[in-house]
């Protein structure tokens, strides 16, 4: 096969599939290309400048590969100029040492401007709504300390106010991940980590979780519903009424491995989150999420929550040394 | 009595799967056949003699070579029936458990057993031949590495049958891959398995290290140095500062497993996120060691097959020396969703772009190679023209990959599956594959059959853009990695589709490929002026296959490429021709002590995968009797007489 023919047989085939993958794409499966809110706004807007960015190296680098391998190729007649010594050009090295790093330059700056916004309130004008995301094997219970109300496996939330997630695990590390309203964060045991995300509209949107957890790890899929604000105050007073409160027991029924069905909880065990993060805590992790915005003090007088206190303070000082005085 | 057994061998041996049965009835069969044969024709002894014991870089090379094809048909298979699994929704193929241990597997044999042994296989083949010299530095130490690969790979192998696999992800993270939630001997396999090939990749970090500082020809300055050992020198020094973090992270989680300590458990003040730390230490840093040598194969290959001197020799060692540097310096960019801070996931996000400007220089550079070269489309030229394309744009997505918050969409997502596949298969096998039909005539003394090679590599190619395409798109549909199955609503199905046949099409390509070895043995090109290809290098100046003791006259070197520069002075007629010297030769002996230890030391990994700690103890005895024996060993080398080499060159058609 001659080399051009070669060449052209490659372009062919690469432009095909891009074409077919590029062209199905941009419907409403493509969950991270449809951003409902603005954290995954943010993402996408970013996805969108470093496409460019690098596609800004790749087109060109392409057409130039095909050029000079089509125009150098070794065929009897070939008038192209033939110069086996020349192997050293400072001027050309020079501009391919700069193109990239200037490409990395521009990439970094957006980069590192996004990291700091995703850190924060992505809606300054609307205080935020905390809800607790505790990764069990193989499901997601969902604590609002705010509502005292919790849920498995599915998710409901205010359209239009911004989200306080707080991620732990009592099982190994999953991802908590609702592409439309934004990228994920790690649950991990004995750490709580924190995720802004808000829905701008209703709707329901896809969760998953992306790290892979053991046998019913596929299972691990949630929907998040996004209501207006006075839907989602009659949802809770619904759940309020008629469904039942979760206990200790119930908890530990849940944390089982075994994949269940959707709950929904009119009370849960007060503290019981950061009580699970406690109980396998280094402590500064927690506290790091936590003093910043501390779960609301509930009416009911559990005394549950005062140990956490107490150790959250003393590990605060000695982290990771203070094993011994765990209450496992 | 009978109870007892009957309970052993129902955990011992893995039961319950048809594919399990199958591979349990191959496995015998071709035990069985492999005796048989040997027996027959009575192959014992030479088997022994010739390659068991043997310390000759180029054989050892090809032991690699051998177990590494093997490896990539394991691996293929195993992405072959994930592939199937994942063709439709809801398909009830393979269950959750049999899937994970499935990619499980897939991910360590392809990294740890197909790369590391097939980029081993090169390096045996060709550094001492590029460098000039009549071995590596450690001629026993490289056969005791090779027989713990091999012998680390067949620990890891056999859990498929005894045991069970591990199923807790290529990299085993804890807490998963703890006791509570994964019991029986699976990780342990994992441990033991990677553990000792580990070792052995170390030791061959070094020997190469060695061999590359201290073996080079007269004149070969550093300056003067082939780009292929080159990126070998830049590979191994990595190897040597990552992999210790590998023995010691393996190390740890072993003694959670074994031992009740905490240094990875979730509770008793263990911290998981350490061994991510670690791992990482070692795994980014790992797949650069197992692309840079590609970028040489490349340098060389598009050099020769442009007929022209590389472009930018000096940027591209120092390209490669730079890689070395920061692949260090990016582990953290796998775990950009543990919710560190903001400063942390900059630097690692930078510094992750920052490995893009060094390999973005090298591609400019082979291609200016090609730029006023003459291009001839032979099968290693083919695959790195491919692998051009490929790369650059698996080398965009993981520029794309390191913008941070961008990652925390892309995290565990079928876009990250695709990207590094892109970058492996597209850097790694294309290169390696380039590789070896480079130098197979100066190995075998044949060339690969063209013309099915061609077949081999217009199914691979085309294979691989319909099978890793789709899966950047299903990344951005929110399809996560390890999925064993998944449900009809997500439309997911038809580019899961796709992406099966481009796998399948893949295979094809290896058929053609193994076919096409099988066809070349018997009618494959002779290669008898040892320079088939017109080569720049020394390796192409001795006659091929090359004879045991490589050079029989040790070559002066003068000039970067030498042996281009001495044809091209004999062409003008300015070479002057110095007479040949011959000398005896100083050679290492043969031995089996590597053989034994390595078995030994699989007595070790198996004891404690199941355990059985009075086997480990066995194993460590005869561990330390081997370097014991070793030690008081002082007959470990001898001269090959004038008369010999010049007999032998005579055969090769050579007068000296």
């Amino acid at each position: 096969m001659s080399g051009g023919k070669m060449l052209r047989h490659i372009q062919f085939w690469i432009l095909a599939v891009l074409g077919t993958v590029l062209l199905t794409g941009c419907g409403s499966e493509y969950l991270v290309l449809n951003p409902k809110g603005p954290v995954a706004e943010t993402q996408y807007n970013l996805i969108i400048i470093s496409t460019i960015l690098v596609a800004v190296i790749i087109v060109p680098v392409i057409a130039l590969t095909a050029f000079i391998v089509y125009r150098y190729r070794d065929t009897p007649g070939n008038k192209a100029s033939y110069k086996p010594e020349w192997a050293h050009s400072t001027t050309l090295e020079v501009i391919w040492w700069i193109i990239p790093i200037v490409i990395v330059a521009l990439l970094g700056y957006f980069t590192v401007r996004d990291i700091y916004v995703l850190k924060e309130n992505p809606n300054k004008e609307v205080a935020p709504m905390t809800i607790q995301v505790t990764a069990l094997d193989w499901k997601w219970m969902f604590t609002y300390p705010e509502q005292n109300i919790a849920t498995v496996n599915h998710l409901e939330i205010p359209a239009g106010v911004p989200i306080r997630f707080q991620v732990s695990a009592d099982a190994p590390m999953n991802s908590f991940w609702v592409p439309e309203l934004g990228g994920q964060i790690y649950a991990m045991a004995g750490m709580a980590t924190e995720l802004y995300l808000q829905a701008d509209e209703p709707g329901t949107f896809a969760g998953f979780s992306s790290n892979f957890s053991g046998e019913g790890f596929a299972k691990m899929q949630f929907n998040v519903v996004a209501k207006p604000k006075d839907e989602f105050d009659k949802w809770v007073k619904e759940v309020k009424g008629t469904t039942p409160a979760m206990t200790k027991a119930d908890y530990e029924e849940l944390r089982k491995p075994g994949v269940t069905d959707k709950f929904t909880y009119s009370a849960f065990p007060e503290g019981m989150f950061e009580e699970i993060v406690a109980k396998y805590g280094h402590g500064h992790d927690m506290d790091y999420v936590m003093e910043k915005n501390p779960a609301p003090a509930g009416d009911k007088s559990s005394n549950e929550t005062s140990l956490n206190t107490h150790q959250k303070t003393e590990s605060h000082n000695m982290p990771g040394m203070n094993h011994s005085s765990m209450n496992h | 009595m009978w109870e007892n057994i009957k309970d052993f061998a129902s955990t011992f041996f893995v039961t319950g799967d048809p594919l399990i049965y199958g591979a349990d009835v191959s496995i015998v069969l071709s035990i069985i056949a492999i005796v048989f044969v040997l027996t027959k024709y009575k192959k014992w002894g030479w088997l022994w003699r010739e390659w068991l014991t043997t310390v000759d870089h180029k054989r050892i090379g090809i032991m690699y070579l051998i177990a590494s094809l093997l490896m990539l048909f394991r691996g293929g298979v195993d992405a072959l029936l994930m592939r199937l699994q994942l063709a439709f929704p809801n398909v009830e193929f393979l269950n959750s458990e049999h899937y994970n241990a499935i990619f499980t597997t897939h991910g360590t044999i392809m990294i740890l057993f197909m790369a590391m042994p097939m980029m081993f296989a090169l390096f045996n083949m060709v550094v001492p031949l590029q460098l000039g010299a009549r071995d590596v530095a450690y001629p026993f130490l490289n056969a005791l590495s090779f027989w713990l690969f091999m012998l680390g790979a067949m620990l890891f192998n056999i859990s498929f049958v005894i045991g069970g696999s591990p199923d807790a992800g290529w990299l085993s993270y804890p807490p998963l891959s703890q006791n509570e939630f994964s019991p029986g001997p699976g990780q342990n396999f994992y441990i033991w398995g990677i553990q000792i090939s580990g070792i052995g990749s170390l030791a061959t970090g070094i020997n190469f290290i060695v061999t590359i500082l201290k073996m080079r020809a007269p004149g070969m300055k550093l300056s003067k140095m082939p780009l292929f050992s080159w990126s070998v020198l830049s590979s191994c020094i990595m190897i040597i500062f990552a992999f210790p973090i590998l023995t010691v992270t393996l190390a740890l989680l072993f003694l959670d497993r074994f031992a009740g300590a905490h240094f990875f458990t979730m509770d008793g003040g263990g911290n998981p996120m350490m061994y991510l730390n670690l791992i990482w230490m070692w795994g980014h840093p790992e797949v650069y060691i197992v692309v840079v040598p590609a970028f040489g194969i490349f340098s060389e290959i598009v050099a020769t097959f442009s007929r022209k001197k590389i472009f930018g020799y000096k940027s591209m060692v120092w390209a490669m020396m730079i890689i070395a540097v920061v692949s260090f310096f990016t582990w953290a960019h796998h775990f950009f969703t543990m919710g560190t801070s903001a400063s942390v996931i900059a630097f690692f996000a930078i510094s992750t772009m920052i490995v893009g400007i060094p390999t973005g220089v090298k591609v400019f550079n082979w291609l200016f190679t090609m730029y006023r070269g003459r291009i001839s489309f032979k099968q290693p030229m083919l695959w790195t023209i491919a692998f051009i394309p490929c790369f650059v744009i698996g080398g965009a997505t993981g520029v794309m990959l390191a913008v941070a918050p961008a990652d925390y969409q892309y995290h565990n997502s079928y876009f990250l599956v695709a990207h590094f596949h892109q970058v492996l298969i597209g850097g790694v096998v294309f290169g390696y594959l380039a590789g070896i039909y480079y130098w197979w005539p100066k190995l075998f003394g044949f060339k690969l059959d063209e013309k099915l090679g061609k077949w081999g590599f217009w199914f691979w190619n085309i294979g691989f853009y319909v099978c890793f395409m789709p899966q950047y798109a299903l990344g951005f549909m929110g399809m996560t990695r390890r999925y064993y199955t998944y449900g009809w609503d997500r439309g997911w199905a038809d580019l899961n589709l796709v992406s099966t046949v481009g796998a399948f099409l893949m295979g094809i390509g290896f058929i053609f490929q193994v076919w096409q070895i099988a066809y070349s043995i018997k009618n494959g090109e002779r290669d008898t002026t040892g320079d088939p290809w017109n080569g720049r290098t020394l390796e192409w100046s001795i006659p091929s296959p090359a004879p045991f003791y490589n050079f029989a006259v040790v070559p002066q070197v003068k000039e970067m490429d030498d042996w281009w520069a001495t044809k091209e002075a004999k062409a003008n007629g300015t070479y002057k021709e110095e007479p040949a010297k011959l000398e005896p030769i100083h050679m290492p002996k043969n031995s089996g002590i590597p053989f034994i230890m390595a078995n030994f030391w699989f007595l070790v990994g198996f004891g404690f995968t199941f355990g059985w700690v009075w086997m480990a103890v066995i194993g460590f005895i005869g561990v330390f009797a081997c370097m014991w024996a070793r030690s008081f060993q002082y007959d470990t080398d001898y001269y090959v007489p004038v008369e010999e080499v010049r007999r032998t060159e005579a055969s090769l058609g050579r007068v000296v």
